[in-house]
């Protein structure tokens, strides 16, 4: 069924499995449980997770991941992009909500942020698939990186070594997780590249990819996940703008505008009679 | 008895739906006027931002004064903190809408931003166009935050540059520009005060300053003004953004050495690596 009688049906009438604020008897209902009474010794993580996936994370899954946020989340430097428009939203006075809201909008991004990651989740994904239906490796990754010239998850132009793949391996091993399925496939993956003299070693990318997918988590989940994370750098940021002289931060002379246009002309506004468009 | 349906109250927008679909409309009238079958073609953006804003045509010079206002506002440039926000939207790859809410996020603050036409909106109400109220307003403290108050403190006075020597040459412009055409008291009035306000202030008028005049002129109370600034400085964001895009991350400004750490705990020792 299409066309206006789908909208008729949905008029009025919205069916959720997700929750609902029922004010009379003072009762949440968030995704099937009682909020005050079910999900009350939840960890907040705890609930974010089963917020994104409806399924319930035990203590040291829910560890983990609040341990990726913690070493993965946003440097609070004020020149990542991101964090900059914290920046630059406490440097013009305006609010702390509208700054993590524009930075963490911002971390939606191509070349760093939220479409590398869930790149490197899809390539995973991939080569894990190729692999399980009895495809080589070695021809997949080749082939991906024939074909894209890039490989989301390997590979940082600014460091050769991810700083924070030690620290999350730690992690890993402290809350005595085994390295699963997808964490192997990604070193291997990375051992292929460095055999094959790709200069292309595994970036965090990759293993928190791996590590998600190793717990379970859906692409898409894993996605919505890491949506928040990168709020913990982003907030020292904009108090520090916030707290220092209004505009200090970074200011720019007008010769820091390295303009490569048409040179001055007038605006011609045509006679009556003249042909419209200025020469 | 089933209730009645809850319905959307506006004075601003009315519908008549197609015969055959009650989702879609066949005619829409804003403020009376049916906007496809008779108002598009015939009123400016500028006329219909009015009529939006407030359901009543402007009249030709109110229409003038908010047209050449909103080029006046389009583009702050790309020094513009607002707009720099949205640059790094466009040079990272984030999506287009990003961009925008950076430029929303950073633009709406209380310096050379929207929440600061609101501000100044709130001294053109309560001091109008005398002098020693102005005066006497600006030489008193700002005031500090109310009680739940969102917005961090400011220690400016709205519409005039704390960091500001003399009154910048597009501001003059505009505003000699503005007072030319408005049919209003307080941009010609701002124009002749310019000098005693500045003196008052200590620091000089500034765009914002200027669009709150012109704002006032208008009609539009404090909350329309800063929609209005928020709106119509986008595009400068916009396209300053889709060209850093294309520029690259490279080519944008990193401050490679403009940090300095005031609280580095040193390097790590290798073993603890």
């Amino acid at each position: 069924m299409g066309g206006p009688e789908r909208l008729e049906q949905s008029e009025d009438r919205w069916t959720t499995g997700m929750g609902a604020f029922f004010p009379a008897e003072g009762r949440v209902v968030f995704r099937g449980k009682d909020l005050h009474r079910d999900c009350k010794d939840m960890a907040w993580m705890e609930l974010l997770l089963y917020g994104i996936t409806g399924r319930r994370f035990d203590a040291n899954q829910t560890r983990l991941f609040e341990g990726i946020w913690t070493l993965c989340t946003s440097y609070p430097d004020p020149r990542l992009w991101n964090n900059r428009v914290a920046a630059l939203a406490g440097t013009v006075r305006s609010t702390a909500s509208l700054a993590v809201c524009g930075a963490n909008a911002v971390s939606e991004a191509t070349i760093y942020g939220h479409r590398p990651i869930i790149g490197a989740i899809d390539f995973l994904l991939a080569a894990k698939t190729a692999r399980d239906l009895g495809g080589n490796l070695a021809e997949f990754v080749k082939d991906r990186l024939r074909r894209n010239r890039t490989l989301p998850g390997y590979g940082r132009p600014v460091r050769r070594t991810d700083e924070r793949i030690g620290p999350v391996l730690a992690l890993l091993g402290e809350l005595g997780f085994p390295r699963g399925p997808h964490v192997a496939l990604a070193f291997e993956i990375e051992d292929i590249l460095l055999a094959h003299r790709f200069r292309l070693p595994m970036n965090i990318a990759a293993l928190l990819a791996a590590i998600a997918a190793d717990q379970g988590l859906s692409r898409r989940e894993y996605h919505h996940f890491m949506i928040l994370g990168f709020s913990a750098g982003m907030f020292p940021c904009y108090i520090e703008a916030v707290n220092q002289p209004g505009l200090g931060f970074f200011p720019l002379r007008c010769d820091r505008i390295a303009y490569e246009g048409t040179p001055a002309r007038p605006w011609h506004t045509p006679a009556a009679g003249e042909p419209g468009q200025s020469p | 008895m089933k209730p009645a349906k809850e319905v959307i109250h506006t004075r601003i927008w009315e519908e008549t739906p197609e015969a055959g679909n009650p989702f879609a409309a066949a005619v829409c009238r804003c403020g009376g006027y049916d906007v496809y079958g008779d108002l598009l073609g015939k009123a400016s953006w500028a006329e219909y931002l009015y009529l939006l804003f407030k359901r009543e045509r402007p009249a030709p010079a109110e229409a003038r004064l908010l047209e050449d206002l909103a080029v006046a506002l389009a583009n702050p440039g790309p020094r513009d903190p607002g707009v720099h926000a949205a640059m790094c939207g466009g040079v990272g790859g984030s999506t287009h809408a990003a961009s925008l809410m950076a430029a929303l996020a950073v633009g709406a603050g209380q310096l050379g931003g929207a929440h600061e036409t609101a501000l100044a909106m709130d001294l053109w109400r309560d001091c109008g166009t005398d002098l020693k109220a102005w005066t006497g307003r600006l030489r008193q403290p700002p005031a500090p935050p109310g009680p739940a108050d969102i917005w961090p403190g400011i220690d400016h006075f709205p519409g005039f540059d704390p960091n500001g020597a003399d009154c910048p040459l597009p501001v003059r412009q505009t505003l000699a520009h503005l007072a030319g055409l408005s049919p209003g008291p307080a941009l010609p009035w701002l124009h002749r005060q310019r000098p005693d306000l500045e003196a008052a202030a200590r620091s000089p008028l500034t765009l914002i300053g200027v669009a709150a005049a012109a704002l006032a002129d208008l009609g539009f109370d404090r909350d329309q003004a800063e929609m209005l600034c928020l709106l119509l400085r986008l595009p400068g964001a916009a396209v300053h953004a889709l060209e850093q895009r294309g520029y690259g991350w490279r080519k944008f400004p990193f401050f490679g050495d403009g940090l300095v750490l005031a609280d580095d705990p040193g390097p790590r020792r290798p073993e603890t690596d």
